[in-house]
């Protein structure tokens, strides 16, 4: 089934327990797209890309990536369709245990029975187009918070994956690395003829290189679009969000008991 | 109340039994994934390494004081039945039946059990081990399995350089500090050792103690709450929960391998 999408999620819902997280998601990403998910902490974004990733099954609905339904795998089965899949964790999640070359090597290593040579070349290629060539023999500990992202993404795209999945990308990055970063996941999507999923909650750097936005609140999408049919929205929601305004549909307190009860209680306890 | 208190305590069982279904899954789960772990035999030969290697100096010190000490003491009470030239059977004997794999066990689990626990702990805290799943790498057999069997292979060869050290620790004090019989010394240790008897199931204690601990420390980290105060917490009960696994499993080898021997 070699169509345009290569991730199909259909009417998707997820729960921990009894707290429902997604509640039936719609979404497709198709091929050499960049897409994000976006929405406030906490709704379901990340789980979201665990879902597409096969690391958690859905209560309900179907996932299709690169044509096999996420459902019916079994685990050799998975493990195939991941070697198509390359993931950036939102703090790279390098293993700390082994050099900068040695975290970009690893799939091959473990997939291929590539000489060491090829895979040198192969390495140095990846973190050559992340820009850290020079940083190959460092260890993770000495790598900023940006490069570590950008070793993670050489990692991520080692293995020429169909789909890469960012959980995050931008946060905490300085202003310098969040150009940067941003225009290398644009970058590598075009000249690689990948597909990436960005969840992120930071508007103005994403809008800047993404196709198409999935706005997810409270486990439904809300809104979806081109960056420019978010920027002109009128729904509440998303105004409130792309323009960071306090006050709108998601209200700045976390659900309580009236203040003035909680205010009695502490002067009795006090 | 009274019903909160049950409701309360059968939680704590549930989840105790749960958790031991889980541990003795993940035991197997190992031992199904352990082809890795010997096909790139160089994985554990790595861990062997950090667990085996790096807890040498410990074991070896220890193994001398402690058979420096069962020298003083063992002499003691031997020259008042006047047989101090059997102070080299006891020496040998204490440490190669129960000194040398019960104190190499718990000096194993606190060492190298707890830095094991800490470190798989960690590595799920930093997703390292998602990630690793992600790359389509299995972490059971590529992480965890191969620690297993390096402890499991070292535990033994730990426990024999321990009793090694323990009986030329005995054989200074006894033999060169106190002046007992050289020939004595070790004449009558080469006679009452018996290699079956004795040596082998020493050598069988400690593997069944390897088993134990790191499987105890790899679960522990595997199954740590992605925190700081998780994986401390999992660090502390590794130690807790290997030392007094080995002691218990010592008692029930014990009385399995040495009844109705005189």
């Amino acid at each position: 089934m070699q169509h345009d999408n290569l991730v199909e999620i259909e009417d998707v819902a997820f729960d921990y327990g009894a707290r429902p997280v997604l509640k039936g998601i719609n979404l497709t990403a198709k091929r050499g797209q960049v897409i994000a998910i976006m929405g406030s902490s906490g709704c379901g974004k990340t789980t979201l890309l665990r879902l597409i990733g096969g690391q958690i099954t859905p209560s309900q609905g179907t996932g299709r990536v690169a044509g096999e339904s996420l459902g019916e795998l079994d685990q050799a089965g998975l493990y195939r369709l991941r070697r198509k899949m390359g993931m950036l964790f939102q703090f790279g999640a390098l293993f700390t245990d082994m050099s900068v070359f040695d975290n970009v090597a690893f799939q091959l290593r473990e997939h291929s029975d590539l000489p060491e040579d090829a895979i040198r070349d192969m390495v140095l290629m990846k973190l050559h187009a992340v820009g850290l060539r020079g940083a190959a023999c460092l260890m993770p500990a000495e790598l900023s918070g940006g490069m570590a992202r950008r070793v993670a993404l050489a990692r991520a795209i080692a293995l020429d994956p169909q789909l890469v999945m960012y959980d995050e990308p931008f946060a905490g990055l300085d202003p310098i690395s969040l150009g940067v970063t941003g225009n290398l996941i644009r970058r590598l999507t075009d000249t690689l003829g990948l597909t990436s999923i960005l969840v992120t909650h930071d508007v103005q750097e994403s809008l800047k290189i993404v196709d198409y936005v999935y706005f997810v609140s409270e486990g439904v999408i809300v809104a979806e679009g081109t960056a420019d049919d978010i920027r002109a929205s009128g729904l509440p929601y998303v105004h409130q969000f792309v323009h960071g305004e306090a006050e709108g549909p998601v209200t700045f307190h976390y659900p309580a008991a009236p203040y003035v009860t909680d205010l009695r209680l502490g002067e009795q306890s006090a | 109340m009274l019903k909160q208190a049950i409701a309360h305590l059968g939680n704590r069982t549930l989840q105790g039994v749960g958790r031991i279904g889980f541990a003795v899954r993940f035991f197997v789960a190992i031992l199904l994934h352990s082809g890795t772990a010997f096909r790139r035999f160089g994985l554990t030969i790595r861990e062997m390494y950090f667990s085996g290697v790096q807890s040498l100096i410990i074991i070896l010190v220890s193994g001398l004081f402690v058979g420096m000490v069962l020298g003083l003491q063992g002499y003691e009470t031997l020259q008042t039945y006047g047989s101090e030239e059997a102070l080299g059977i006891l020496v040998a004997m204490s440490l190669v039946r129960e000194l040398g794999p019960v104190v190499a066990a718990l000096l194993f689990a606190s060492r190298a059990g707890s830095a094991i626990t800490a470190e798989i702990g960690l590595m799920k805290a930093t997703e390292q081990l998602s990630a690793m799943e992600m790359m389509a790498v299995d972490p059971i057999a590529r992480v965890v399995a191969p620690r297993f069997w390096a402890g499991v292979i070292s535990m033994p060869l730990l426990a024999a350089l321990f009793s090694a050290m323990g009986i030329f620790g005995g054989y200074l004090v006894g033999v060169q500090l106190i002046g007992v019989d050289e020939g004595a010394f070790w004449s009558q240790m080469q006679s009452a050792v018996d290699f079956e008897q004795d040596i082998l199931n020493g050598v069988i204690k400690s593997v069944v103690f390897g088993i134990a601990i790191t499987t105890i420390a790899l679960f522990e980290g595997y199954d740590a709450p992605p925190t700081a105060e998780g994986v401390s917490g999992a660090t502390t009960r590794t130690v807790v929960t290997s030392s007094l696994a080995v002691l218990a499993l010592d008692f029930v080898l014990t009385a399995f391998m040495f009844r109705g021997l005189s």
